[in-house]
């Protein structure tokens, strides 16, 4: 933990803007408390995915199926940067909080769009990561956390976006940096690292919300000796196994327990470090006071196709065979969709069936656990393709549950494969550490595609598709927000429209095309009684690469213009 | 010195004429400071380096052109002040690229900073500051390994695809007496633009 001292004020760049207003405005700003955490009023936003459930579900209805074609926007504000944005419009009784790629944190009136105070930060010169984006604020008491990419976890005093302390994760010379929002219980801010790529040991850490003293740390790869080590047989290669954790967790207050998503296995190859190799691409439960692993569940084992399962799953509860079970429900990035069961004692497999096409597992046991075909599985000097790529049948971004139509909402992606060979690469701290070369990663779609992106439902007890639309030339990265007015809200295509579909029959109500392509979640809120629907659109990272990938594919030239502009509508009055 | 409450500035591609213009005492007092700010091994590659391997079995060793195999790939080096032997690995911003390509091949531009066919450029991407340390052998391009950003050796690495917003700044070299030595600064500022 790193106190805040004279060098970090002077490296933290504070802009003190319109003053009296902004005092004004943030003056009598509500302190955000564990109750309000667990039971979020509708009019707010108060985390990344809407509750700690991770619904991303708004229940505001003022804007619904029969207005929405009316939608409009009544203000917009220019983020001032480019590259990804993944960051949710947070909001707390009529102040807004975004965050940007490079953690800049704006704080804006969520009624009018007027700055109220904004922090940016400066890296390091000789700062490198692959994803320089942000995933969102957290609020707790009077303060914002917000994580910086080298990588850090910043308590911002809410009022004013003054540092109150910041806490050092890691080193970000060996390669870890961090992209999530943070997870608050009970005034513990957990945080988790990236770096998959470069051979890091990933982690989940909690620190005080008060002083930013460090309460626990959990790794997600365990040393000699403890609980899951049996299954890296061959010595050392845990040191550098991955499990990455780089999206935010959920947190069930009933168990009292905490779910967060792991990431690939390092190196990306199975053979390099024989065994399943937990807890990669797994879910894990911690508890929030004390970090204590109380259970997991392993999407695929031994990965060797890149499939992190960073995702936290939803804590939804959904009837099995007319039984009512305390659930967890996951698309996972392996192309399945897989429904859980949670108890204070851990995770246990319920079902699972595939969303996308997927050639790689022959079948699944009672226990959860895949059968694969051997020959879709690549290894070091063994070139093999499989289905779905590496980008998965979805990747980070999240899917949606509304109680109201008992359907979940998945971003998918469809009709794109992979190939790879792995070798065996030098390892040299903070650098690419894979198993494969860049330009060795395959990477494949039709010349002619019958569509790439889709936006399915699913019913949550059912098990079955209910509807889908689909996206003939775009891949689908757009995170998804569903409301009681009965809507779905996303964007993510590479014609840079937002849009809203029935959710009901994912019949398209109403589009707008946006500055640039959006990629970060919305969320609903509203003031004085007026409700809002915010995004902010911002394109970049992995959706622009593999832009330029299928466009040299298929011969497109589809080119999506960056630069981060919050957008918030609404149905005139 | 560096010290935290100064803050370490970052070197710049011609800090060499800041240390003389300030031990002549010529220059404004922040240049002097600049100048003390640096220490060696943090300054970008200076005219009259070496060069030695950045990594595998030949860590630490110079590089000679017959190191380099004719048509790529790449090698990452690290420039070294052949007198005190100071490796300039004090700041990623300092890594330089090495690879050797045909003489014809090279653009007229990018022969006159060339030493029998080897040109040298800054090792960090310009869109987000990733290694470019990858190679596209089917079209013989520099790759950056996180965005797959792809610049080509032959002329002054042009961007060719990809988000790289311009070219790698190119390190000049020169043989001196069959050795491969650094010609001069970085024509350009290394690293990239933060938002």
């Amino acid at each position: 933990m790193q106190r805040l001292g004279r060098l970090q004020i002077s490296a933290a760049v504070l802009l003190a803007l319109g003053a009296m207003s902004a005092v004004a405005q943030t003056a009598d700003y509500s302190p955000v408390t564990d109750a309000r955490l667990v039971k979020p009023e509708a009019e707010n936003w108060l985390m990344t995915r809407g509750n700690y459930e991770g619904w991303s579900y708004s229940s505001l209805d003022k804007i619904n199926t029969s207005n929405v074609s009316k939608m409009v926007p009544i203000w917009s504000y220019s983020t001032g940067a480019n590259s990804g944005h993944q960051s949710p419009p947070i909001v707390n009784n009529g102040v807004m909080f975004v965050s940007t790629p490079s953690a800049q944190v704006l704080a804006l009136n969520a009624k009018t769009g007027e700055l109220l105070w904004k922090y940016k930060r400066e890296l390091p010169e000789d700062f490198s990561a692959l994803h320089n984006t942000n995933r969102g604020v957290a609020l707790y008491g009077d303060k914002v956390y917000v994580t910086g990419l080298e990588p850090v976890v910043i308590a911002l005093d809410a009022k004013t976006g003054k540092v109150v302390w910041e806490a050092k994760m890691e080193d970000y010379t060996t390669g870890y940096y961090a992209t999530l929002a943070p997870l608050i219980v009970n005034g513990k801010v957990m945080a988790g690292v990236s770096g998959g790529e470069f051979g890091v040991r990933g982690f989940v850490v909690a620190y005080d919300s008060e002083t930013g003293k460090e309460v626990w740390k959990t790794y997600t790869v365990p040393a000699p000796g403890e609980p899951g080590s049996e299954t890296w047989e061959k010595p050392d290669t845990w040191k550098r196994g991955g499990a990455s954790v780089w999206m935010t967790g959920t947190y069930d207050p009933d168990t009292k327990l905490t779910f967060w998503g792991t990431g690939n296995a390092s190196p990306w190859f199975g053979d390099q470090r024989p065994g399943d190799n937990l807890y990669t691409s797994s879910t894990i439960a911690l508890n929030p006071d004390t970090g204590k692993m109380v259970g997991h569940f392993q999407y695929h084992q031994n990965d060797s196709w890149d499939w992190d399962e960073m995702n936290a799953p939803m804590v939804v509860n959904f009837k099995k065979d007319g039984k009512e079970i305390k659930g967890l429900v996951k698309p996972a990035r392996n192309g399945y969709l897989y429904w859980l069961s949670r108890s204070p004692t851990g995770i246990e497999y319920v079902a699972s069936t595939n969303y996308v096409k997927q050639d790689v597992f022959k079948s699944i046991d009672a226990k959860g656990r895949p059968v694969y075909d051997d020959t879709r599985k690549p290894a070091t000097g063994k070139k093999a393709s499989f289905c779905p790529s590496l980008w998965g049948g979805k990747d980070w971004p999240y899917e949606a549950y509304n109680p109201k139509t008992g359907m979940i909402y998945i971003p998918a992606n469809e009709n794109h494969c992979g190939f790879l060979e792995g070798k065996v690469q030098e390892y040299v701290a903070g650098k690419w550490w894979t198993g494969v070369d860049i330009p060795d990663i395959g990477f494949v779609v039709d010349k002619s595609p019958p569509y790439l992106g889709a936006l399915q439902a699913w019913d949550v007890s059912g098990g079955k598709k209910v509807w889908e639309q689909t996206f003939k030339e775009s891949m689908h990265w757009g995170p998804i927000l569903t409301t009681g007015g009965g809507l779905v809200l996303a964007g993510g295509t590479n014609d840079r429209k937002f849009r809203a579909h029935d959710a009901q029959s994912g019949k398209l109500l109403w589009e707008m095309g946006t500055n640039s392509g959006i990629l970060a979640p919305p969320s609903s809120y509203s003031v004085d009684g007026k409700q809002y629907i915010a995004v902010v659109s911002g394109w970049g990272v992995d959706a622009q690469y593999q832009q330029g990938l299928i466009n040299t594919l298929t011969g497109w030239k589809k080119e999506v213009p960056e630069g981060g502009v919050i957008w918030v509508f609404g149905v005139p009055d | 010195m560096c010290s935290e409450e100064s803050r370490c500035q970052p070197p710049h591609f011609d800090q060499r004429r800041a240390v003389l213009k300030g031990a002549v005492g010529v220059a404004s007092l922040p240049l002097i400071d600049l100048a003390a700010a640096v220490e060696p091994n943090a300054m970008r590659p200076q005219a009259g380096d070496v060069l030695i391997h950045a990594q595998g079995d030949r860590r630490g060793e110079v590089i000679t052109v017959a190191d380099l195999e004719l048509g790529g790939p790449q090698q990452l080096a690290w420039a070294m002040d052949p007198q005190t032997k100071t490796v300039r690995d004090g700041s990623r911003l300092n890594q330089v690229l090495l690879i050797r390509l045909e003489h014809e091949e090279l653009s007229p531009e990018t022969k006159t900073d060339s030493a029998d066919g080897v040109v040298a450029y800054s090792s960090v991407c310009t869109h987000q500051g990733c290694d470019v340390s990858q190679w596209k052998a089917e079209n013989k391009m520099l790759l950056c390994v996180c965005h797959r950003s792809e610049f080509d050796p032959k002329d002054k690495a042009a961007v060719t695809f990809g988000p790289a917003p311009r070219r790698l700044p190119l390190l000049p070299v020169k043989l001196v007496e069959g050795q491969l030595q650094v010609a001069g600064g970085f024509r350009g500022k290394p690293g990239f633009k933060d938002m």
